[in-house]
């Protein structure tokens, strides 16, 4: 590939734009880190890191920074189909657009987000030290990073992917996607997919062999439980996206034809294995957040939550189901009248355990004493607005009527319906909830809940009108269409709640700048009388989580021990044994970042080098001795009186 | 506070029928059997949802605004409620309930769609092959020995069988007022059975994303008399030019053509590819429903009746 081919992207000029701005940035970011001497700082305390705290918070920055990179391709592509006949993309770079909005969104921004949240959380709530494998998740971390960065340069060096991000064969054969777009799909969803499929491996290991004495499976708290969960449908379903990514790879790269048109190849094989990785994807991202729900929902009514043993069951069954549904991404693909029925009926079984959710969500409220918090208003909106997007999904579910919804709008607002209250408004909540937990301070409230407002209603203005536009026959992944179609006074309300949203973004961020100046400190540990294990720590959480692991004895056991004026974390202290900081994770994804990169580009040479160098990374991590270390209990005392705000 | 986002949605389907000028939707201004009984199905989920998220939307505002903390007094401590066996069953019994009724509705209406047209049946349906290429479509009509691109005209008084396959990446073939999507896919063909009940011209298009020019990628259904109908073919065949094979290449290999008229199909020299059915859905061809109606006097057994 020449030189010419490789920066063909920057001859657009809005792709020189944010070439150049991502430039800018990343200069200036080394130029302050240059000038305020905190490159030091920076690798001790974060980039070598195997605390599962600071990898949490490192896997939530990227996904809020993926959030704005996916928030502005949506931008983008609503400004662009504002009005009929719009001049603002082409066709090819709108292609580009919501291929790579579907992927960074799905992909590196609401699953990380979920994992983040589960890196800071879990082992919290089951009373651990760390994760089962500590510097495993630090790999996880970069991995995941990586791919993430490996996606977002391939918008300038040598051309985004444009095939969706389902990535239909034959669209994304060589023959008709030539350019270097879709092995930049392969290969940022392999290497970030190897590091989510360590992550599920290390979370079930943690959860089932860490929990803190006493605490039966039946008395996890209920995120807990939806991670452990996730992380079962996790390690199923990736090793059949990396199997169909290979194949992706061999029949791109190697001029294999298992989906190709020629000599047997079956197109809709990509489909099926697609999709039997893609129904559970949004699972892995769904569940989770109703794990926050439940937790956020039964904190702020003061109540324990309303039939937890159902709640277990009906994430049970869906996660079951989920493997059983893919089926329904292609109704239309023209199997016969019992095969879509017995896939129809799979799918609006799921309705079943899901509505068995949202009745016991609205019953913990009853008897409650709700209090309006950012986080209570998130998981409230939640309720509503995705039981819009679920009765829809039924609705979608009738193979029969799909024939009319499929590849419309209907279904664009329908998964927008599900995955934005669902993912986006759960993580959200758990943001706001755990952050004094992280960082030691609330958000500002006040801030918090305009940011809620505008997001809220400036989804349903952008998402509503799009049913009504699919059921007009309006097509998705059109960049434009013609005046008399008749979209176009809908499409451009639908831009404008798009904007309203946007704006809530934004005061997000801003509020961490604001209460990180304005908000006082938390010396409580527990600023919103809740009721799981990890706020019966200290805030921000010291490096060994608990100075004291706590017995259980029931569910919510630190909220009774409140009640009751027993303290779950007295006791004598004694040192703690931590791993060892590490930069190998970060070298060795750097140099999988490189390897990856080569083979897109196809330069051999340079692949095997990279091949080899990571090898040799895991050949060094086999025969090294890391011991680890032992924090003295002289430094856990002043730790803990530190945190406690005594002198 | 919280009750404006139940007004939302509410508010937002009222915007949107004003903005929309109050026409009917395409997909419920159907104009053959095919799409009616798809808007019949449609409606009838509608009106189901409808009553579950009232149910929801009921209990969501009572609770919000019985049990919240400033209408409580201030000592008010919350229960320890486990749950309740009782009304945990109700709500997995009922909507179980609905979906049995759904799922059977699902059925009997997928098969009804999928087989020739009812009040259709005993006539012989017209076949039509569509197959679609970067970035038209290609309708051959081998009774008639035509050949059209990026329109089809079709009898209203007949039912039409569409044979569906492709040059290319996958695509869908639409026409909302007249039937529900299929695939068309390189390596086999699919069917959809429709028939038109009015004249009248109808948008179609793709609806799966092929590549660039895929938002260009629409057609015109002119559903007409048998008279006109015929009319229209016997010109087709009396004026337009032969399609020969050299001349089909080049048009596969242009992107975007305008309508087309051509006095033979493409089918002589590069045929359909015909296999059965069960590459995909591992169903045994003999039991494959779309082959029954093609037989003559086997109607009877048709299962949508
Ligand atoms: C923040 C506001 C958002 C807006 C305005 C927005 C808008 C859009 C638009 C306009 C499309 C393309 C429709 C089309 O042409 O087919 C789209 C597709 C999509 N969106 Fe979003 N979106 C948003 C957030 C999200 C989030 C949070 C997720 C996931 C968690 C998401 C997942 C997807 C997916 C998977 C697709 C399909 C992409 C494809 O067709 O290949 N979106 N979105
Ligand atoms: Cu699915
Ligand atoms: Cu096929």
């Amino acid at each position: 590939m020449s030189m010419d081919e490789l920066f063909a992207p920057m001859k657009e000029p809005m792709i020189l734009g944010a070439a150049i701005s991502i430039v800018v940035g990343a200069v200036a970011i080394v130029a302050g880190l240059t000038y305020f001497k905190k490159w030091g700082w920076l690798y001790k305390n974060w980039l070598t890191t195997v605390d599962h705290k600071k990898i949490g918070v490192m896997y939530i920055l990227v996904a809020l920074v993926m959030l704005f990179r996916g928030g502005i391709d949506a931008l983008l592509m609503r400004a662009q189909t504002a009005v009929p006949e719009n001049g603002l993309l082409n066709a090819e770079h709108y292609n580009e657009i919501f291929t790579t909005h579907g992927l960074i969104m799905i992909i590196f921004m609401a699953m990380p987000f979920i994992i983040g949240l589960m890196n800071v959380v879990v082992p919290l709530q089951i009373g651990a030290r760390d994760v089962a494998f500590p510097r495993l998740n630090a790999l996880s971390f970069w991995l995941f990073a990586v791919g993430a960065g490996l996606l977002n340069i391939s918008f300038i060096i040598g051309g985004s992917p444009n095939a969706g991000w389902s990535a239909y064969f034959p669209l994304a054969s060589t023959e008709f996607s030539p350019g270097v777009g879709n092995n930049y799909y392969a290969w940022s969803l392999q290497i970030s997919g190897l590091g989510t499929l360590m992550t599920g491996i290390n979370f079930i290991t943690t959860i089932m062999k860490m929990r803190a004495p006493g605490m039966k499976l039946m008395k996890m708290p209920m995120f807990t439980w939806s991670a452990l969960i996730t992380n079962v449908i996790i390690t199923f379903a990736f090793p059949v996206l990396t199997v169909a990514l290979a194949m992706m790879t061999l029949d791109r790269q190697f001029g294999t034809k298992f989906f190709a048109m020629q000599d047997g190849g079956m197109d809709m094989l990509w489909a099926n294995l697609f999709w039997v990785w893609g129904h559970p994807e949004v699972y892995i991202v769904i569940l989770p957040a109703f794990g926050i729900f439940s937790e956020v929902i039964s904190t702020f009514s003061r109540k324990n939550l309303f039939g937890y043993k159902s709640m277990v069951m009906s994430m049970v069954v869906i996660s079951l189901l989920s493997f059983m549904v893919w089926v329904h991404h292609f109704y239309t693909m023209g199997h016969g009248v019992m095969v879509n029925g017995i896939f129809s009926i799979t799918t609006m079984l799921i309705a079943v355990p899901t509505g068995v959710k949202i009745f016991n969500w609205l019953l913990t409220m009853r008897h409650g004493k709700i209090t309006f918090t950012t986080p209570m208003l998130w998981a409230l909106a939640f309720v509503p607005i995705f039981t819009i997007g679920g009765v829809t999904g039924v609705m979608l579910a009738m193979a029969s009527a799909d024939y009319q919804y499929h590849n419309t709008l209907f279904l664009v607002a329908h998964f927008h319906y599900v995955l934005i209250p669902g993912t986006v408004f759960g993580v959200l909540a758990g943001y706001h909830f755990w952050w004094p937990k992280i960082f030691g301070f609330r958000l500002n409230e006040k801030l918090g809940k305009s940011a809620f407002w505008f997001i809220v209603v400036g989804f349903n203005v952008a998402f509503f009108p799009l049913f009504i536009l699919g059921l007009d026959g309006y097509a998705r992944r059109m960049y434009t269409y013609s005046a008399d179609t008749g979209y176009g006074p809908l499409s451009m309300v639908s831009f404008i709640g798009a904007l309203a949203m946007a704006v809530g973004f934004a005061l997000i961020c801003y509020n961490i700048y604001y209460s990180f100046r304005h908000s006082p400190r938390e010396t409580t540990g527990d600023p919103w009388d809740a009721r799981s294990l990890e706020w019966a720590t200290q805030s921000p959480v010291p490096e060994y989580n608990f100075a004291i692991v706590p017995k259980i004895n029931q569910l919510d056991e630190f909220w009774y021990a409140k009640k009751e004026g027993r303290d779950i974390t007295a006791g004598k202290y004694e040192r703690i044994h931590m791993p060892n900081n590490s930069g190998a994770p970060l070298w060795m994804s750097g140099v999988m970042f490189l390897f990856s990169l080569f083979f897109v580009f196809s330069e051999w040479t340079l692949v095997i080098v990279f091949a080899i160098a990571t090898l040799g990374f895991m050949a060094y991590r086999s025969f090294e001795n890391d011991e680890g270390h032992y924090i003295e209990v002289a430094e856990i005392e002043a730790t803990e009186r530190r945190l406690r705000g005594e002198k | 506070m919280k009750k404006k986002v139940l007004i939302m949605p509410a508010l937002m389907a009222f915007m949107t029928m004003i903005l929309s000028g109050c026409q009917p939707l395409m997909v419920f201004d159907t104009k053959g059997p095919n799409a009616k009984t798809l808007s019949n199905t449609i409606i009838l989920s509608i009106i189901v949802m409808a009553f579950i998220l009232l149910v929801v939307y009921v209990l969501f505002v009572f609770m919000l605004s019985k049990y919240r903390a400033s209408k409580q007094p201030s000592g008010y401590e919350p229960p320890h409620e486990e749950g309740s066996t009782k009304l945990e069953v109700t709500w997995t019994v009922i909507p179980i309930i609905i979906v049995t009724v759904l799922s059977i509705v699902t059925i009997f209406t997928t098969s009804k769609v999928e087989h020739q047209q009812t009040g259709y049946e005993n006539k012989k349906p017209l076949v039509i092959y569509a197959s679609s290429s970067d970035w038209k479509w290609h309708f051959s009509y081998p009774e008639q020995g035509i050949e059209t691109v990026n329109y089809v005209n079709i009898p209203t008084d007949r039912p039409i069988e569409f044979r569906l396959y492709s040059f290319g990446p996958i695509t869908s073939f639409w026409i909302p007022q007249l039937a529900g999507q299929k695939y068309a896919m390189s390596d086999m063909v699919t069917k959809i059975h429709l028939a038109a009940d009015q004249e009248g011209s109808y948008m179609g298009r793709n609806s799966n994303f092929n590549g660039k020019e895929f938002a260009q990628m629409e057609f015109e259904t002119q559903a007409m008399s048998q008279a006109d109908f015929d009319k229209w073919a016997k010109e087709v065949k009396a004026n337009e030019p032969k399609l020969t094979e050299a001349k089909f290449k080049k048009l596969l290999k242009t992107s975007v053509v305008g309508r087309e008229s051509f006095s033979s199909t493409h089918l002589s020299f590069s045929p359909a590819p015909e296999m059965d059915m069960s590459k995909h859905s591992g169903e045994s061809n003999k039991k494959d429903s779309h082959n029954m109606d093609n037989m003559d006097g086997m109607e009877g057994m048709d299962m949508s009746k």
